[in-house]
């Protein structure tokens, strides 16, 4: 019984992910890069906030270390694949340091080497930050981007300073970052729905009970934390080969501020929700692009704003936590079961 | 048949408060121990030395034989010492069936990489978790409730679950703190009988707290009474019932409120 409705299921969502994708071609091929730009943007944040919605929501420490693993993923996954020539050209004031200089990777390889790398420096962080009870995983996250953004402005023969790192190959294309969006999905539900993610819950709701249930709550947070800085790392990298240029004022604490407003608005703890709020906020941001451009509106001027946006959504989010403190999924997550209920007991209301 | 658990000489400061003073605890393997005594007599707080949630000022706690003291509560766990929480501490957001699963993570088969990429392994020991802790609420009685969430349950129902989640972890012994405190009569009844069946037909040895004397009074074979942090006697019920020491000091007080 159990077992034909899971095989139901998965071909619900096998169909789903076949015609999202034709949508994504029909997409690529129709729609103006504009489109094709916000839904790139799209499927980053769904890589971001699924992975930041495990630390901070399921998991439930408040942490907020986004913008620093991003940039050490974009970073080092742009150094991976930098040919020796892009980077002599590129490192106009200080040559970039051997053996960094030679070295030219392809870019799957270079993008796991982000993930790999962000995740290494988020065990690392771990090890004092869990050891301890209490709210230091914040204040440590917070500083950790500080000292990122310090090292990228200043390690400048290893990141190119202020001037960032130009010209990279723009690998990233629509069925890179949907894909990986998939699979990241696919991985981040397979933990929360597995018996560890129920203990990291456990540790969210009462971490005394979760500690008389025989789990060692140090070794799971850290793995919450690892998991979600390894994707974050990889977001970073298929950004950095978005954008093509990456420069330290791209990773600044608003990043990680925006990925919070979506996994806030879209329900702490619920993975469905983190998706939806990434989809909101990458198409909402656009609609509300037009605050800051000057407009004419009845007759009358109206100058552009610089920061509107930001303005507008900092008062969203206030809205948000007073009026709707659980979000738009709360902890609820979307269901094949819970979704066809809802629509035959539609139909039935109907008939 | 040796003690199971066994204390010595415990001491339990907190700033200045002598919680416990020279608590030594003798449980036999598949014995029914009370730990009764008027509020504040530090009762709790020997179960949170047991359980390793404080480690004490002075003393040693061995379980098995072994000497368990200031260890980590998982660890303890691990090691066949599981416990409920006098004031009810389920994880209120996840559902009543969840809640026991939780209990059967330390026995899990497979790995975070096999459950990231949902390989056979994965769903075959979620399966059985999911049956065994089914069979769980059966044996407590909450397999109605199952998909509801632990936070919507009545507080009598409450216990129950913190039982069967403790029972998930596969204990040999099991800390009950005031197992029926917002029992009425009836439930109060039932939860004896799953005591004293655990006892028998899961081998479990018992040590609870517990103010409702009907209860301690019915089921424990040995009962040990504390009184600020002191042991003021110790022996069988009968023994406990009619000692004037523990009337002055307990019994007759809670006649009173009766
Ligand atoms: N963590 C703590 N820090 C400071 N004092 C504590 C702590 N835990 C317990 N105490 C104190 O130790 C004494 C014993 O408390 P304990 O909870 O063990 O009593 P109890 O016998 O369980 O009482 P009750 O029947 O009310 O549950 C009380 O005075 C209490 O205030
Ligand atoms: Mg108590």
């Amino acid at each position: 019984m159990i077992d034909k409705k899971r095989i139901r299921n998965w071909i619900l969502t096998a169909i789903s992910l076949v015609l999202l994708f034709l949508l994504l071609g029909y997409l690529n091929k129709h729609a103006s890069s504009y489109v094709i730009q916000i839904l790139n943007v799209t499927a980053i944040y769904i890589i971001l906030t699924t992975s930041y919605n495990l630390i901070n929501g399921i998991t439930g420490q408040f942490s907020l270390e986004p913008n620093a693993f991003v940039a050490i993923g974009a970073y080092t996954a742009a150094l991976l694949t930098m040919t020796p020539q892009e980077k002599a050209m590129t490192f106009i004031i200080q040559p970039c340091i051997s053996p960094l200089n030679h070295i030219s990777i392809p870019f799957l390889p270079a993008i796991l080497i982000g993930g790999v790398v962000t995740a290494i420096l988020a065990f690392l962080m771990g090890i004092p930050v869990f050891r301890v009870r209490g709210d230091y995983l914040a204040i440590v996250t917070l500083g950790f981007g500080e000292i990122v953004r310090v090292f990228a402005t200043n390690a400048i023969p290893i990141t190119n300073g202020a001037l960032g790192l130009k010209g990279l190959k723009q690998y990233t294309n629509i069925w890179w970052t949907w894909g990986t969006a998939v699979v990241v999905v696919f991985f981040i539900v397979g933990l929360v729905n597995s018996s560890y993610g129920r203990a990291m819950k456990a540790i969210r709701e009462d971490e005394a009970a979760a500690q008389a249930m025989g789990i060692n709550t140090f070794w799971h947070k850290m793995l919450a934390f690892v998991v979600a800085a390894f994707f974050e790392g990889v977001g970073g990298g298929l950004l950095a080969h978005l954008l093509t240029t990456i420069d330290p004022r791209l990773f600044t604490f608003f990043l990680t501020f925006n990925l919070l407003i979506m996994i806030v608005a879209g329900g702490l703890g619920s993975t469905t929700g983190a998706i939806i709020g990434a989809i909101l906020f990458a198409w909402g941001s656009e609609l509300l692009r037009w605050m800051e451009e000057p407009h004419v509106i009845l007759g009358i001027h109206t100058p552009g704003i610089p920061g509107m946006r930001m303005v507008t959504f900092s008062i969203l989010l206030i809205l948000l936590m007073i009026f709707a403190r659980n979000g738009i999924m709360g902890r609820k997550e979307f269901s094949w079961d819970g979704f066809l209920g809802f629509f035959s007991r539609r139909i039935l209301r109907r008939a | 048949m040796g003690a199971i658990l066994k204390t010595e000489k415990i001491v339990m400061k907190f700033e200045g408060l002598t919680a416990i003073n020279n608590l030594n605890l003798e449980v036999q393997e598949h014995q029914i121990f009370g730990l009764i005594g008027p509020n504040g007599a530090g009762k709790t707080t020997a179960f949170n030395v047991i359980t390793g949630f404080l480690v004490p000022t002075e003393g040693k706690v061995y379980f098995r034989g072994e000497d368990i003291t200031g260890l980590k509560p998982n660890h303890i766990t691990k090691r066949g010492i599981a416990r409920t929480f006098q004031n009810i501490k389920l994880f209120p957001e996840m559902s009543v069936i969840e809640n026991v699963m939780t209990g059967f993570h330390i026995h899990r088969k497979f790995s975070f990489f096999e459950a990231m990429f949902r390989l056979p392994r994965f769903f075959k020991d979620e399966s059985k978790m999911y049956h065994q802790g089914m069979e769980l609420l059966e044996l407590v009685g909450l397999t109605e409730f199952a998909h509801e969430q632990a936070g919507n349950l009545p507080y009598g129902h409450q216990r129950k679950l913190e039982i069967a989640r403790a029972l998930a972890t596969d204990p040999v012994m099991l800390l009950l703190d005031e197992p029926a405190a917002g029992m009425n009569p009836q439930e109060s009844s039932e939860l004896m009988d799953l005591i004293r069946k655990l006892r028998d037909e899961r081998n479990l040895t018992i040590l609870l707290i517990e103010h409702d004397m009907k209860v301690v009074m019915g089921i424990c074979e040995r009962i040990k009474v504390l009184d600020h942090g002191e042991e003021i006697a110790e022996g069988t019920p009968e023994e406990i019932r009619n000692n004037p020491r523990v009337i002055e000091a307990y019994l007759g007080e809670a006649r009173k409120v009766a």
